[in-house]
């Protein structure tokens, strides 16, 4: 049995916000109450000056697993994720070859038994990703999918879009879109702007992601399926997401702390590592999603982890793969560059990060007793430096190198069992 | 003195900087302009041209400039047919380093490329076109020009006409001339103006006829002929009639204005050929001042002193 003793516990989803102590007994959480009394059998965590969250869950990671195992392992990429504070991740699908049927889903599955970070996974909407031909959903619903996409593109177009919303419907599965018309993005690969303009990189103009956004609202109303928009990147697309919640409709939406904290400006270094998809946007985007974030409008907080191998990113910009690591950093740039500015609380960063995809995607995200003990243990003051080389994922390709970030994560426990103790992996 | 080891584009170059290149082109013209055009002041110094794109007159034009200093050029034969990227590039320039190459002159189709490598090698570097990025050599010889011809280009009015979302020649004289509070209008089809372009300090047109009144010089930029065939351009035919230079437009400018183009011209598209013959129309020379901008640049980054006697 843990004690996690004399730490703020933060749960706005279970109205807590104070010092407690939680008891975790197997894999459950057995008690949260104030002083509760040690008892010699227990391994008490000494919390004081900790922050104790309901485990985060990350709804975007790629894994790479199988087909790209030079970027990134299922094995690595736990690791990271675990560092990251981390207690479930969900992995998507356009692997090679893609997650798109059960085998595929078995095979994953297998590879995460005695894992020490929950493993979800996302199918693809279509087969092979980018197809006319519907995936076996059910089926691979049965073998423990928790959402489907098509990720790192959208679904093709209008038609086979209703028919995934149609379909996923019985299922009650969310598809979870990459909103980019790559008609208007046109090989594109920076936000279309000042930047894109002086640099003389090609845009892709916030519009390309406005139409993809507009074209599922317009679905989801038509169909009453779900829509999970991934990333959310424009100002435009926050308005209609928020419009879209409005009048009531199942759409979601996620950010990712890069495209909270940095803006086009960081392309001008021409760091590859600056290059991801959607691009990162004008400052005005920027201070959107914020407010989106804040307002209610962005459910949560995801970090498109997605790992190169370090030679494929070190190659003239143009020619250089999409995405960015993400999984080591999130936590403490949302803490450093929202929480401690002020802009949002720690309640905010719960919810974002624990509560809000837990309860979307029906993933747990509080601390609840009977629960599966997933309990991610904060320090808010650490101070740190991002060294890319002491990352536990094999992808290096961070735009925050060098930064000093503060709050690190102790300990990260995962049915009842620590993943990170003492701020390594066990 | 070039402050940065590499000469990366116009944009972060202080007007010094400029100044004194400038300023010494001015006898690297004179030699160019004599019988024997050939000085020992870089002897024993090794550079190489490093041309992932085409381009006869550029690469000339320093191979030229090199041969007047006698510096050893070293051309650097770079398969156009298959991508280079990646280490192969890096490869490519550290062994060249090694051998002995104390500066690469690179021309590359991706923005950004040389300031890639230029982290990569301690060799020093000079951009000869990136991309849609900088041409700051280019940028240099247009400026050097004007400014023979026109003097303080404080007190000038620069219309740069024609496809400028694609250009680096037009990115690298905009960044050059706003720093010395050259007025630059800049006029193109909607489809050919990148968006905040204003940003860059400068005015921005559709009308050709109104961007061309009263201006001091032109620069006429040189119109890709797939730009029709990608959804910005209906026909080149169009593209001549609306924002064509005839004749009958150069009379909108300044009596003694100049009439300028990086070249090679498409004739009948962004320039009548009668334009060509007038005799404001500069081209020539600034292929000549091309050569000594350049050699002006590799005397001041290959180790030649300020204050070293050119001759
Ligand atoms: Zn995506």
């Amino acid at each position: 049995m843990i004690l996690i003793k004399g730490g703020h516990v933060v749960d706005p989803k279970n109205k807590i916000d104070g010092i407690m102590d939680i008891l975790v007994e197997g894999e459950t959480i057995n008690k949260i109450d104030k002083n509760i009394e040690t008892k010699s059998e227990y391994e008490v965590v000494d919390a004081t000056n900790l922050m104790v969250f309901p485990g985060l869950i990350d709804m975007h990671v790629h894994l790479r697993e199988p087909g790209f195992e030079h970027k990134e392992t299922i094995q690595t990429g736990l690791a990271a994720a675990a560092k990251g504070g981390f207690t479930t991740v969900a992995c998507m699908p356009n692997t090679k070859p893609a997650i798109d049927d059960r085998t595929i889903v078995e095979s994953i599955e297998r590879k995460t038994r005695g894992a020490k970070v929950n493993l979800k996974i996302i199918g693809a909407a279509t087969k092979n990703i980018d197809t006319d031909q519907l995936t076996e959903m059910g089926d691979m619903k049965e073998a423990g999918i928790v959402a489907i996409s098509n990720d790192g593109k959208p679904v093709k177009n209008a038609y086979i879009t209703r028919r995934v919303l149609e379909y996923a419907k019985q299922f009650d599965l969310i598809l979870i879109e990459h909103c980019e018309d790559e008609s208007m993005a046109n090989g594109g690969f920076i936000h279309e702007g000042y930047y894109s303009t002086i640099l003389g990189l090609k845009g892709i103009p916030r519009e390309a992601e406005d139409l993809i956004v507009a074209r599922d609202i317009a679905l989801v109303k038509m169909t009453g399926g779900k829509v999970h928009i991934a990333h959310i990147s424009s100002k435009n697309s926050v308005d209609l997401v928020r419009e879209a919640k409005k009048q009531g409709l199942n759409v979601t939406a996620e950010v990712t702390p890069q495209h909270l904290v940095l803006t086009d400006a960081a392309v001008e270094s021409f760091d590859t590592s600056t290059k991801i998809n959607p691009p990162l946007r004008s400052e005005e985007d920027r201070q959107a999603l914020v407010e989106g974030l804040i307002d209610g409008t962005i459910d949560m907080i995801a970090t498109d982890h997605a790992p190169h191998a370090r030679w494929e990113k070190e190659v003239e910009y143009a020619y250089a793969p999409f995405g960015a690591v993400g999984l080591e950093t999130a936590v403490a740039l949302i803490n450093t560059k929202l929480v401690k500015t002020g802009l949002i609380t720690y309640s905010q960063l719960v919810e974002k990060m624990a509560n809000n995809p837990g309860t979307v995607f029906k993933l747990g995200g509080e601390l609840k007793l009977g629960n599966y003990a997933d309990i991610t243990i904060f320090d808010p003051n650490k101070k740190w430096t991002v060294i890319p080389e002491e990352f536990y994922s094999m992808g290096r390709n961070t735009p925050f190198k060098g930064w000093e970030l503060e709050g690190e994560v102790v300990h990260t426990i995962v049915k009842g069992e620590f993943a990170i103790k003492d701020g390594k992996v066990i | 003195m070039i402050k940065e080891k590499d000469l990366l584009g116009l944009r972060n170059i202080s007007t010094d900087e400029i100044d004194e290149i400038l300023r010494n082109a001015v006898p690297m013209k004179d030699i160019i302009m004599r019988d024997i055009k050939k000085v020992p002041t870089l002897r024993g110094k090794s550079m190489a041209t490093l041309f992932f794109e085409n381009s006869t007159r550029t690469k000339s034009s320093f191979e030229i400039a090199a041969k007047y200093l006698s510096a050893d050029c070293t051309n650097l034969a770079v398969s156009t047919s298959s991508v280079q990227k990646g280490e192969t590039l890096i490869d490519t320039a550290i062994t060249l380093e090694v051998m002995g190459i104390e500066l690469f002159v690179m021309r590359h189709g991706a923005s950004g490329a040389p300031h890639f490598l230029g982290r990569n090698t301690k060799a020093r570097i000079i951009n000869a076109g990136d991309g849609m990025n900088e041409h700051p050599t280019q940028g240099l010889l247009d400026m050097y020009t004007m400014k023979d011809k026109k003097g303080d280009l404080g007190n000038l009015t620069v219309t740069i006409l024609g496809d400028v979302a694609h250009s680096r020649v037009a990115r690298s004289n905009i960044w050059g001339l706003v720093k010395y509070g050259t007025k630059v209008r800049v006029v193109a089809p909607e489809t050919l103006i990148p968006v905040e372009l204003q940003r860059m300090g400068v005015e921005v047109y559709t009308d050709v006829d109104k961007a061309l009144k009263g201006a001091d010089v032109v620069n006429v930029l040189r119109l890709q002929k797939e730009r029709q065939s990608s959804g910005l351009l209906p026909s080149l035919v169009e593209y001549n009639k609306f924002w064509g230079l005839t004749s009958k437009r150069v009379e909108l400018l300044k009596d003694d204005a100049i009439i300028m183009h990086p070249g090679p011209m498409n004739r009948g598209v962004e320039i009548m050929p009668d334009v060509y013959e007038h005799p404001r129309c500069v081209v020539d020379e600034q292929v000549t001042n091309g050569v000594a901008v350049r050699m002006a640049l590799l005397f001041m980054m290959l180790g030649g002193k300020s204050g070293d006697d050119i001759n």
